[in-house]
């Protein structure tokens, strides 16, 4: 085993618990996290297993096996990235229906306040 | 019947006491509700000043948004039907007891019309075949002549407003929402209308964004045929 190997492993072993650590922490969310701990589990067997990258280079008639990497990582970005776009999507929906429903519940509000003379109304007037 | 106007109106600070005006001179049966999409004028104050409430809405979530907002305030409200009438002036409020009508004889979804009989409504060369190449998909797609499929004079009825204000497509929904409410059965019809040239304001389409919008929309057409 040499030091390219040993540091390979470190790293993707410190992604791993990084990884875990935010999940632990609220930071990220769980269903966000798969792809990062699907990614990071990838790393380690890569590390550790070094001759997979040969044989899969060996497999799909790549020439020069580290551009495998390049292959899987590019790939990994694509998926990421359209996760994200799908996440962005259904949160500007949410936000959308969010403002929509604020709208009409302000103007209920002030219909409300308008009817009943409630103090609320009169108070924030008052500060306004 | 309660009938509700829907009034969305974007920075219309100009235009919207004459719309309101309008409304309730034409067509005083109807409740008018305005849609305050985000504005940084003087629109909502302008509305208010005639005692009509004003739905705000925090930040700009372009036409569909707002008339979505206006069609969840209908459904809550127990309104039915609803009419969509711009607030830049377009629309004429006197023509609205004629789709009224059409509503009445078994539509869920009337579309006022610029061009059934050659009206005295002038448009652009370019406007005129990307409105034919729309007008020519919508209908060969749904099977059903759409003359004007981007009129955004409209009149929901009980099953529209249901239907809408669960989903309501945003960026130039006009078009996808025909299609939308062809895949849900409801039944459409559209009746001639006359219009206005364009007062103050500017139209939510100008030149460079004429391709996007026809690439926009033929895609989300052909998306929406694809979705159960």
């Amino acid at each position: 085993m040499d030091v390219i190997q040993i540091i390979a492993m470190a790293f993707s072993g410190t992604i791993f618990l990084v990884i875990i650590e935010l999940i632990r922490r609220n930071y990220l969310k769980e269903r966000y996290s798969l792809i990062w701990l699907a990614a990071s589990i990838v790393l380690m067997v890569f590390s550790v297993w070094r001759n997979l990258l040969h044989l899969i280079a060996r497999i799909l008639g790549v020439y020069y096996p580290p551009s495998v990497l390049f292959l899987l990582a590019l790939g990994f970005l694509i998926v990421l990235l359209l996760h994200f776009s799908s996440i962005i999507s259904s949160l500007s929906d949410k936000n959308r229906r969010l403002a929509q429903e604020i709208g009409i519940l302000k103007l209920r509000l002030s219909a409300l306040e308008e009817r009943t003379g409630l103090p609320a109304s009169k108070k924030q007037k008052k500060r306004a | 019947m309660k009938v509700l106007v829907i009034v969305p109106a974007f920075n219309e600070e100009k235009n919207i006491s004459g719309v309101i005006a309008d409304l309730r001179t034409n067509f005083p049966a109807g409740d008018v509700l305005v849609v305050d999409d985000g504005s940084c004028d003087g629109t909502a104050a302008a509305a208010k000043a005639f005692g009509v409430p004003v739905l705000k809405l925090s930040y700009n979530l372009g036409i569909g948004g707002a008339i979505q907002a206006g069609l969840s305030y209908a459904l809550r409200e127990g309104y039915g039907p609803a009419i969509q009438f711009d607030g830049d002036g377009q629309h004429r409020a006197e023509e609205i007891p004629k789709m009224l009508a059409a509503y009445q004889n078994g539509a869920d979804l009337v579309i006022g019309t610029r061009f059934l009989h050659e009206g005295d409504y002038a448009s652009s060369l370019q406007r005129t075949i990307g409105r034919k190449i729309l007008s020519f998909i919508v209908s060969v797609l749904i099977g059903k002549k759409i003359t004007d499929c981007t009129s955004g004079f409209r009149i929901y009825g009980k099953k529209a407003i249901e239907l809408f204000s669960e989903y309501y497509p945003e960026d130039y929904p006009e078009v996808e929402a025909i299609i939308l409410a062809h895949k849900k059965r409801l039944s459409m019809k559209e009746v001639s209308v006359r219009m206005r040239p364009r007062s103050g304001g500017r139209s939510s389409i100008n030149t460079p964004r004429a391709a996007y919008y026809m690439i926009k929309v033929i895609l989300a057409v052909l998306i929406g045929l694809l979705r159960g």
